[in-house]
C-alpha cells in the first residue's frame, strides 16, 4: 500500500507538469491578451505593461520562470487584471469560500442521497421507492442555474427568510441557498447509484445467508449490505468532491459568493494568465489527491482489491 | 480648562449635536424629511479593475474612485463644471497655461493637507512608463506638454508640463490649446494620490488597511467579487453637507438576480434586464428610470482592401443605412428609452448641435424606396447580383437580437442575405481589429463630453477606426477642430460626410434602464456621462 501511494505521488509530478505545459499552450493559442481592450493601447504603453509582467519573454522562458518560481518560492505570480493582488491572494480569498459551501454541499448530498437510495432499495417497488426516485429525478433535471434563481425568488423575495446572495464571511444564512442549489444534482446522482447498487447487493448470496440466520433487517443493511453497496458511490464521490470544492461558477454567479469558480471563468475571459494557471494547478492537484484518496478507500472497503 | 469643565463642555457638545442631528433631519436645500438610515447599496455587474485613480480603467471602478478621491473640478447634476479641490482656474491668453487654485481646507483622510504637489505627483505617475497605466493615453489626449514623449519612453516623467509653484497653485502647460481641457479634470485619471502612501505600500496601497484618500468617503472593506464598502470621510472638506453615511456596491453578475434582490429590498439601485423595461415601468412607474447615455451603437463596414467588394460601393452602403428601421430597433427590440441614431455623435453631447441630415427627416417608406433604388442602381440585391454579408458581434443576447433584426430588414427590403457570427469578447476584438470581418458591431462611449471623442474615430489614424475609413477632408476638419474657437461647423461637416459616405451605420444612442429605490434622491439623471457622486445623494423618510 505504502509503495502504491508513493508511486502514485511520483506520477503526480509529471502529470502536473504536463498540465502546466498544456494550459500554457492553450492560453497562448487563444486570441487576445490580458491587455487587449476595446481601445487599443499605444504601443509604448503595451510594451511597458508586457515588460512589467514578463510577457515580452519567449513562451518557453515564461513557462520555465513560472515553474521555477512556483517550486522554489511558492510564488504563482501577480494577477494581470488586479494590480493590488497576487494569484496567491486571489486563491486565498476565493478558495476558502468555495471550500466551505462545497464541503457542506457534499455532506448534504451524501447524507440525503445515500439515505434516499437505501430507502428506495429496501422498499423496492413501493410508493416510498417511487417517491425517492421521483425526488432524485426531479433534482437531477433541475440544473443549478435553474434552481438558484427559483430559490432566491422563493426564499428571498416571497418569503423574505434568507438573503439573496453575498457571503459575509460565511454566516449560516448566506450558506443555505448555495448549499441547496449546489447539492441537489449531486444528491440525485448519489441516490440513483446507491439505489441500484444496493438492489444488486441485496440480491447477493451473503445477504440471503444473513437473512436466513435471522438477523434483523437494520443489521443486515448497515452491517453487511451498505459497505459493498458503497463502492460504486465512492468512485463517483471522489471527482464529485473535487468538483464541488473547486468551485461552481453558477453558484458564484447567482449568489455572489466570491468563490473561486467566478475568478476562474473571469480570468479566462480577461486572459489573466497567472490566475488561470494558479487555479488550474490547484484543481489539478486536488483532483490527483482525491483520486488517490478514493483508491486507498477502495482497498479498505473491498478486500478483493490489493495494491 | 480642568478635566471637569472639559467633560461638561464635551457632554454639552454631544447634547447639542444630538439636537442638531434631530433638527437637521431635513435636507438642507430641499427641506425634505430625511430617512434615519442613510445608506446606499447598489449592484455592479463585475469586480472593478482598481480603485487607484491612475490605474482604474472601468466605469464601476471610476464610480468608486469618484467617491474616494476628489480631483481639481467636479461635475454637477447636469454635467457642468463645479469646483472640487480647486476653487477655480485661470487660463492664459494663448490657452496654453492653466493655473488651478486649490482650496486650503482640503484634507487627506489621515489629516494631511491636499497639496498642489500631490497633483503633480499623481499626473507624473499617470504617464510614468514604470506604472504602465492603461489610461496613460488620456493624459496624452489632454495635450499636456511632453506627455506623449514620456509615455513613449523618450523623456523623463519629470519633464511633464505640470508644476506646483506653491502649495495651493497647480499649473499645467499644454502643447496646444484644448477648449475642453478643464472638463477633462473631472476624469479619475487626473485625481490626486497621497505620495507617501503610494511610496510606502507599492501596488497594495489601495487596500483598505493602507489607503489614504481625499474624497467624501474612505474605503472600509473590499471582498473581491463580493462587496466593497465605503464610509464617510470625516476629514473631507465638505463632510457636513454629505448625507449618505455608507455606500456598498455588491457584485451581482446575473442581472435578473439583481432585479430579484432589488425587489426584495436588498438594493437601492440595479439595472433593468434587457427587454423588461416596459413591463417594469408599467408596474413600478416611480422606480423604473431610463437614463440617456453618451454612447452610440453602430455597425462598421470593412472598407479595407480585404473587405467585400460590394461594400466598397457607396450606394450599397447608403442603401443598407437607409433600410435600417431604427424605430423598430429602439421600440421593439430594446425599449428602454434608447433613441434612433441617424448620425454618430449623441445629440446630448455638450456644445453639439445635431446637423440637418436628410435621412433623419424621411419616413421609413421613403427611406426604403430610396434604398431599393440605390441597390438596384448598384446592381445588387433583388434582381441583381446576390449579396451575402456576415455580421460579426461579440457574444451577447442583446447584440444577437439587433443583428437578427438588421438581417431581416436588409433581407426584406434589399434582398441581401446575412449570416450571423458571434465571438467571445477578446477574440472579437482581435478579429475586428485585424479587419477579418465584413460588417462588425461597434459601440463607443464618450471619454469626455465633447463631440471630438466620437468623431475622432472616423479619422484615418484612429486606433478605433475598425472600418479603415479614410477621408482627407475628415482628417483635416478634425485636426482643425482641436484648436478652433468654435468647432461646431467642422463637426457638422464631418457628420454630413459620414451620412453621405456611410463608413458606419449608426443604429441608436444608448439609454440605460435602472430601478431606483423611490426613497433615494439626488440622482443626476441629466448627467449624460453619469458621473455621479454618492455625497450628492440622500434618502428621504418613507411615508
Amino acid at each position: 500500500m505504502f509503495n502504491f501511494v508513493l508511486k502514485r505521488l511520483a506520477i503526480a509530478v509529471p502529470t502536473i507538469l504536463i498540465l502546466i505545459v498544456l494550459s500554457f499552450m492553450l492560453m497562448f493559442a487563444a486570441p487576445g491578451g490580458p491587455f487587449n481592450s476595446e481601445r487599443p493601447l499605444p504601443p509604448q504603453v503595451l510594451a511597458n505593461l508586457e515588460a512589467r509582467y514578463g510577457l515580452d519573454q519567449p513562451y518557453w522562458k515564461q513557462m520555465y520562470d513560472y515553474v521555477v518560481n512556483m517550486v522554489t518560492r511558492f510564488d504563482f505570480g501577480p494577477s494581470f487584471q488586479y494590480r493590488d493582488r497576487t494569484v496567491t491572494d486571489v486563491i486565498m480569498q476565493g478558495f476558502p469560500v468555495t471550500l466551505t459551501y462545497g464541503f457542506w454541499s457534499f455532506v448534504v448530498a451524501v447524507i440525503v442521497g445515500v439515505s434516499l437510495g437505501v430507502v428506495a432499495a429496501i422498499k423496492h417497488n413501493t410508493w416510498l421507492d417511487y417517491l425517492a426516485v421521483g425526488i432524485s429525478v426531479g433534482a437531477q433535471v433541475l440544473p443549478n442555474f435553474v434552481m438558484a434563481p427559483i430559490l432566491v425568488l422563493v426564499f428571498t423575495l416571497w418569503l423574505g427568510w434568507l438573503p439573496g446572495g453575498g457571503w459575509q464571511g460565511g454566516q449560516w444564512q448566506y450558506l443555505i441557498l448555495p448549499v441547496i442549489a449546489l447539492s441537489t444534482s449531486y444528491m440525485a446522482s448519489i441516490a440513483r447509484i446507491t439505489r441500484s447498487s444496493m438492489l444488486e447487493v441485496l440480491n447477493a448470496g451473503f445477504i440471503r445467508t444473513a437473512r436466513a440466520k435471522g438477523l434483523p433487517t437494520w443489521r443486515i443493511i448497515l452491517g453487511h449490505a451498505l459497505k459493498p453497496a458503497m463502492l460504486p458511490v465512492l468512485s463517483y464521490l471522489g471527482p464529485a468532491f473535487v468538483l464541488m470544492i473547486t468551485g461552481s461558477v453558477v453558484i458564484d454567479v447567482y449568489f455572489s459568493t466570491g468563490g473561486i469558480g467566478q475568478f476562474f471563468v473571469n480570468s479566462a475571459f480577461s486572459r489573466d494568465y497567472a490566475v488561470i494557471m494558479g487555479i488550474t494547478i490547484l484543481v489539478g492537484v486536488l483532483t490527483i489527491v482525491f483520486n488517490l484518496l478514493v483508491d486507498v478507500l477502495y482497498a479498505w472497503i473491498d478486500p478483493k482489491i490489493r495494491y | 480648562m480642568t478635566l471637569k469643565t472639559l467633560l461638561k463642555a464635551s457632554s454639552a457638545i454631544v447634547l447639542l449635536s444630538a439636537i442638531a442631528a434631530n433638527a437637521q433631519a431635513t435636507h438642507p436645500a430641499t427641506g425634505e424629511a430625511l430617512a434615519e438610515v442613510q445608506t446606499f447599496t447598489y449592484r455592479v455587474l463585475d469586480e472593478h479593475s482598481s480603485v487607484d485613480p491612475q490605474v482604474v480603467e472601468d466605469v464601476t471602478g471610476a464610480e468608486v474612485v469618484r467617491d474616494l478621491f476628489e480631483g481639481l473640478m467636479n461635475q454637477d447634476a447636469t454635467g457642468e463644471l463645479v469646483p472640487g479641490v480647486a476653487t477655480g482656474f485661470d487660463v492664459s491668453e494663448d490657452g496654453l497655461t492653466y493655473t488651478f487654485t486649490l482650496r486650503d481646507n482640503a484634507r487627506w483622510s489621515n489629516g494631511d493637507p491636499v497639496l498642489a504637489s500631490d497633483f503633480v505627483y499623481a499626473w507624473k505617475r499617470a504617464v510614468d512608463p514604470a506604472l504602465a497605466s492603461e489610461y496613460a493615453w488620456f493624459m496624452e489626449l489632454m495635450s499636456i506638454e511632453n506627455a506623449a514623449a514620456i509615455i513613449a519612453g523618450e523623456m523623463d516623467k519629470d519633464a511633464l508640463g505640470v508644476t506646483a509653484p506653491d502649495d495651493s497653485a497647480f499649473v499645467v502647460t499644454l502643447s496646444q490649446p484644448l477648449p475642453y481641457f478643464a472638463q477633462m479634470t473631472t476624469h479619475s485619471t487626473t485625481f490626486p494620490v497621497h505620495p507617501a502612501t503610494v511610496e510606502a505600500h507599492g501596488d497594495t496601497w489601495t487596500r483598505p488597511e493602507n489607503i489614504v484618500s481625499n474624497g467624501a468617503y474612505v474605503l472600509r472593506e473590499h471582498v473581491p467579487q463580493e462587496r466593497l464598502v465605503r464610509v464617510r470621510n470625516e476629514m473631507y472638506w465638505d463632510n457636513e453637507n454629505t448625507i449618505i453615511d455608507e455606500v456598498t456596491s455588491l457584485v451581482i453578475n446575473d442581472v435578473n438576480q439583481g432585479l430579484t434582490r432589488y425587489l426584495a429590498g436588498e438594493l437601492d439601485r440595479t439595472e433593468v434586464p434587457p427587454g423588461q423595461f416596459q413591463r417594469l415601468s408599467a408596474e413600478y412607474p416611480d422606480q423604473a428610470i431610463s437614463i440617456p447615455r453618451l454612447c452610440s451603437y453602430y455597425y462598421n463596414f470593412n472598407l479595407s482592401e480585404g473587405g467585400p467588394e460590394a461594400l466598397q460601393d457607396v450606394r450599397v452602403r447608403q442603401a443598407m443605412n437607409l433600410a435600417v428601421n431604427r424605430d423598430v430597433i429602439v421600440n421593439n427590440v430594446l425599449g428602454a428609452g434608447q433613441t434612433a441614431a441617424y448620425n454618430f455623435t449623441p445629440v446630448r453631447t455638450a456644445g453639439f448641435t445635431l446637423p440637418d441630415l436628410p435621412i433623419a427627416d424621411m419616413t421609413q417608406e421613403d427611406r426604403n424606396a430610396m434604398a431599393v433604388a440605390l441597390i438596384t442602381e448598384a446592381g445588387y440585391g433583388i434582381g441583381g447580383e446576390p449579396l451575402s454579408i456576415e455580421l460579426l458581434y461579440n457574444t451577447d443576447e442583446a447584440h444577437r437580437n439587433i443583428a437578427v433584426a438588421l438581417g431581416q430588414m436588409w433581407q426584406q427590403t434589399l434582398g441581401i442575405q446575412t449570416t450571423l457570427a458571434n465571438q467571445e469578447w477578446q477574440t472579437f476584438l482581435q478579429t475586428r481589429g485585424n479587419q477579418n470581418f465584413e460588417m462588425a458591431r461597434g459601440a463607443w462611449c464618450g471619454d469626455y463630453n465633447e463631440a471630438s471623442t466620437f468623431l475622432d474615430l472616423v479619422t484615418t489614424n484612429s486606433g478605433y477606426n475598425d472600418a479603415k475609413y479614410s477621408n482627407a477632408e475628415v482628417d483635416q476638419l478634425m485636426a482643425e477642430a482641436k484648436t478652433a474657437a468654435d468647432p461646431q461647423p467642422n463637426y457638422t461637416r464631418v457628420e454630413q460626410i459620414i451620412a453621405e459616405e456611410v463608413p458606419i451605420i449608426p443604429i441608436y444612442h444608448y439609454a440605460d434602464g435602472y430601478m431606483f429605490n423611490p426613497e433615494l434622491k439626488g440622482w443626476p439623471v441629466d448627467n449624460v456621462e453619469q458621473n455621479w457622486y454618492s455625497r450628492e445623494l440622500y434618502k428621504v423618510a418613507g411615508e
